[in-house]
C-alpha cells in the first residue's frame, strides 16, 4: 500500500513538472474519451427521442392495413387484395371487447384555399374516436360529432401549421375554406403536436370519415383502421381480436393467409430505433479509433520522456532501484497520465452533452455504463501503450544511462 | 564483422579494509572508471572474482546487484547527478525510496541526518539548479551517506569544481573517513590524491604502483591555508 502511494507520488510529481507537455499528450485520450461519450450521449439521446415522439402518437394503438404483410411468403396477386370498408370498421367496433376507440381512417393530400391564401396539405378522414386513439386536443372551437360523421358533414379540423398558412393571426373557426372545390367549416384548430419522426404532425386536417370518403376521394375503400386498446397490457390480445374479427368479417377459411396487416406501436418503435442504434454504434467506434490514437500519442510522449530521463533513470539504477521498479514507475505514469485524461474527458463530456441539451436541438442521455467504459479503456490504453516505452526504460543498463548526454 | 574484446582490466589483485582511503590514479584509458564500475556493482566483469563486505558478488542477478547498491553501496559521481527539479532533501532519500529490506523506518528522519552531516540543513526545498557547484556535490554526498553503506566510491568528485571548493568537499570526505566510513575515490590530480591514505596508480588496465601514505594531507589546514595564503608567509 505503501509502496502503491509512493509510485502515484512519484507518477504525479513528474506529471506535475511537465504540466504542459501532460496536458498535450492527455488531449489525445481527452478528446478520445469525450468524444465517444458524447458521441454515444447524441446517439441514445435521438433513440430516446425517436422512442418519445412514436409514443407521443397514441395511446396503446394499433393500425390494420389492408394486404397481407410480406412474412406470409410469396406475396398474392393485385386480384386477392382486399380493400377496407366502413364495414370493416363497424365489425370491429361492434364486436372487440379489449379496445378503447376504433376509427376508420381516409387520407387525402389536396390544395386547400382560403381567400387569397392557398396550402397543399393532408387530409384525414376519420371518425370521433380518432381524437382519443392519437390524442388530439383541440385550441380553439370543438371536435367533430358522431352527428357530423353520420351526416357527412362538411366540417374540419386543422392542424396549427395549416392554421398559420391559410389565416395568420385570424381566428379560423368558423371560416369557409374550400377543399378541392368542396367548402368545408372550420370549428376547431388542433393544439400543437411538433415534429416528429413521422414529420410535421401539425400539417393536416380532420374531418369526418365519411364526409372525405364519400364527398372529397368519391370512393368506397378507406385506408386503414386506427385503433387504441384499452389497456397497454391487452395489446397482444386485442391484436389476436382484432384478426378473428377481420377473418370474419373477410369469411377467409382457416389456413387461409391474413388479407391485412396488423402493426402495434412497438413494432414501429422498434423499426425506428434500430436504425439510431445502429448509428449510435458506428459514431462509438469511430470516436474509439481516436481513443487508440490518443494512446499512440501517449505512447510516443513517453518515449521522448525515456530518452530525455534517461540520465535520471541512471540515477535511480546507481542507487538501487530494480528493473520492476523503473518499469512500474513509467508504466505508472503513462496510466495516471491517460486515466486523469480520461477523468478531464469525461468531465468535459458531462458539461458538452448537458450544454448540447440545453442550446441544440440535439437530445443527449449520458449512460453511467459508457462512461464506465470510457474510463476503463482509458486506462487500458494508458497500460497498453505505456508498456513499451517503460519496458525500455527499465532495460537500460545503469552505466550507459549515467553517461547519457 | 566481430567485436574486438579490449581488456578494460588485467590481473588486478585489489583488496581494500574497511576504514581505508583509497584514491585511485591514471591517466584516462588505464582502467580507473571501469574499476570503479565494477567494485561499485554498476558492472559485472567478464572473469575474475569480487568479493564485498565478505559477499561474492560476481554470480549474483541484476535484481540482487541493484540491492546490494542500495544496501551497501554509496556513489558520488563527478557530474553530481542529481535529480532535477527535486528538491535536496528528496535527493537525498532517493535510496531510500527502494530500501526493500526496510533497514530505515523513516526515510526523511534519515536524509535530514545526512544533509545535516554535510552542512546543508539549511538548504533542504533547495532545487539542484539552487545550489553551487560544491553544494550539490554535498547534497550527492549526503544521498551516498544516507542509506549507511559499506563503502563510498567517488568518481572524480571535485572534477567539476573549483580549488577551494575541492578541498572543502575533501574536508568532508576526511571526516567521514575519520568517523569509519572506507571510501574509494578517482582523482586525476596528484595534490588532491594525497588526501586519501593510499593511492594506486593505473596503467594500461594494470595497477602500476601501490603506495600507502604515512600521513596524509588535511583538506582542513590546506583550506585554511589557501583562504588567507598572508598567515603562511608569517608563520613561514
Amino acid at each position: 500500500m505503501k509502496r502503491l502511494t509512493n509510485l502515484l507520488k512519484v507518477a504525479f510529481k513528474s506529471i506535475l513538472k511537465n504540466r504542459m507537455r501532460s496536458l498535450l499528450t492527455s488531449l489525445g485520450i481527452i478528446i478520445g474519451v469525450c468524444a465517444v461519450i458524447v458521441m454515444i450521449a447524441v446517439g441514445q439521446g435521438s433513440q430516446a427521442q425517436i422512442e418519445e415522439s412514436i409514443a407521443s402518437l397514441g395511446t396503446n394503438m394499433i393500425m390494420v392495413i389492408p394486404g397481407a404483410s410480406s412474412r406470409g411468403g410469396a406475396s398474392r396477386g393485385a386480384g386477392s387484395y382486399n380493400r377496407f370498408t366502413f364495414d370493416d370498421t363497424e365489425a370491429i367496433r361492434e364486436n372487440a371487447t379489449l379496445l378503447a376507440g376504433v376509427s376508420s381512417v381516409v387520407r387525402a393530400v389536396a390544395q386547400v384555399i382560403y381567400g387569397s391564401s392557398n396550402w397543399n396539405t393532408q387530409i384525414y378522414g376519420v371518425d370521433t374516436d380518432y381524437f382519443l386513439i392519437r390524442n388530439y386536443e383541440i385550441t380553439f372551437g370543438d371536435f367533430f360529432t358522431e352527428r357530423d360523421v353520420l351526416s357527412r358533414k362538411k366540417v374540419a379540423l386543422i392542424g396549427q401549421t395549416v392554421a398559420d398558412e391559410l389565416f395568420g393571426d385570424i381566428d379560423p373557426t368558423g371560416e369557409l375554406i374550400r377543399i378541392r372545390n368542396t367548402p368545408f367549416t372550420v370549428i376547431g384548430v388542433l393544439k400543437e403536436k411538433g415534429q416528429t419522426v413521422m414529420g410535421n404532425q401539425d400539417d393536416l386536417i380532420l374531418a369526418p370519415s365519411t364526409t372525405v370518403l364519400y364527398r372529397l376521394k368519391g370512393s368506397q375503400f378507406i385506408d386503414m383502421i386506427s385503433i387504441s386498446a384499452a389497456d397497454e397490457d391487452y395489446i397482444e390480445a386485442a391484436q389476436t381480436e382484432i384478426s378473428s374479427l377481420l377473418r370474419e368479417a373477410h369469411r377467409l377459411n382457416p389456413g387461409e393467409d391474413d388479407d391485412f396487416t396488423i402493426r402495434t406501436q412497438d413494432e414501429i418503435t422498434d423499426a425506428a430505433s434500430q436504425t439510431s442504434q445502429t448509428m449510435t454504434l458506428l459514431l462509438g467506434a469511430v470516436a474509439g479509433v481516436s481513443l487508440i490514437v490518443g494512446g499512440i500519442g501517449i505512447m510516443n510522449i513517453m518515449l521522448v520522456s525515456v530518452t530525455e530521463r534517461t540520465r535520471e533513470i541512471g540515477i535511480r539504477l546507481s542507487v538501487g532501484a530494480r528493473t520492476r521498479d523503473i518499469l512500474t514507475q513509467f508504466l505508472s505514469e503513462a496510466i495516471v497520465l491517460s486515466l486523469i485524461g480520461g477523468i478531464i474527458g469525461i468531465l468535459l463530456a458531462i458539461g458538452l452533452s448537458i450544454l448540447l441539451n440545453n442550446f441544440t436541438d440535439l437530445r443527449t442521455v449520458l449512460n453511467p455504463l459508457v462512461i464506465l467504459m470510457a474510463f476503463s479503456f482509458s486506462g487500458a490504453v494508458g497500460i497498453f501503450f505505456g508498456y513499451y516505452p517503460a519496458r525500455k526504460a527499465a532495460t537500460l543498463n545503469p552505466i550507459d544511462a549515467l553517461r547519457y548526454e | 564483422m566481430g567485436t574486438i574484446n579490449v581488456h578494460a582490466l588485467r590481473d588486478v589483485d585489489l583488496s581494500v579494509q574497511t576504514g581505508e582511503f583509497l584514491a585511485v590514479m591514471g591517466p584516462s584509458g588505464s582502467g580507473k572508471s571501469t574499476l570503479m564500475n565494477l567494485l561499485g556493482c554498476l558492472d559485472q566483469p567478464s572473469s575474475g572474482d569480487y568479493y564485498l563486505d565478505g559477499k561474492y558478488v560476481n554470480t549474483m542477478s541484476a535484481d540482487e546487484y541493484a540491492d546490494i547498491r542500495n544496501q551497501k553501496i554509496g556513489f558520488v559521481f563527478q557530474g553530481f547527478n542529481l535529480l532535477p527539479r527535486t528538491t535536496a532533501l528528496e535527493n537525498v532519500e532517493l535510496p531510500l525510496f527502494y530500501d526493500r529490506q526496510s533497514r530505515f523506518k523513516n526515510p526523511r528522519e534519515s536524509a535530514l541526518k545526512a544533509l545535516d552531516r554535510v552542512g546543508l540543513s539549511d538548504r533542504l526545498d533547495h532545487i539542484p539548479n539552487q545550489l553551487s557547484g560544491g553544494q550539490q556535490q554535498r547534497v550527492a554526498i549526503a544521498r551516498a551517506l544516507v542509506n549507511e553503506p559499506a563503502i563510498i566510491f567517488a568518481d572524480e568528485p571535485t572534477g567539476n569544481l573549483d580549488s577551494r571548493t575541492s578541498m572543502e568537499i575533501f574536508s568532508l570526505f576526511q571526516e567521514l573517513n575519520d568517523d569509519g566510513i572506507t571510501i574509494v575515490m578517482v582523482t586525476h590530480e596528484r595534490d588532491f590524491a594525497f588526501y586519501a591514505k593510499r593511492i594506486i596508480e593505473m596503467h594500461d588496465g594494470q595497477i602500476s604502483q601501490d603506495i600507502i601514505i604515512s600521513k596524509r594531507r588535511n583538506a582542513n589546514v590546506d583550506l585554511a591555508r589557501y583562504l588567507r595564503p598572508e598567515t603562511e608567509e608569517i608563520v613561514a
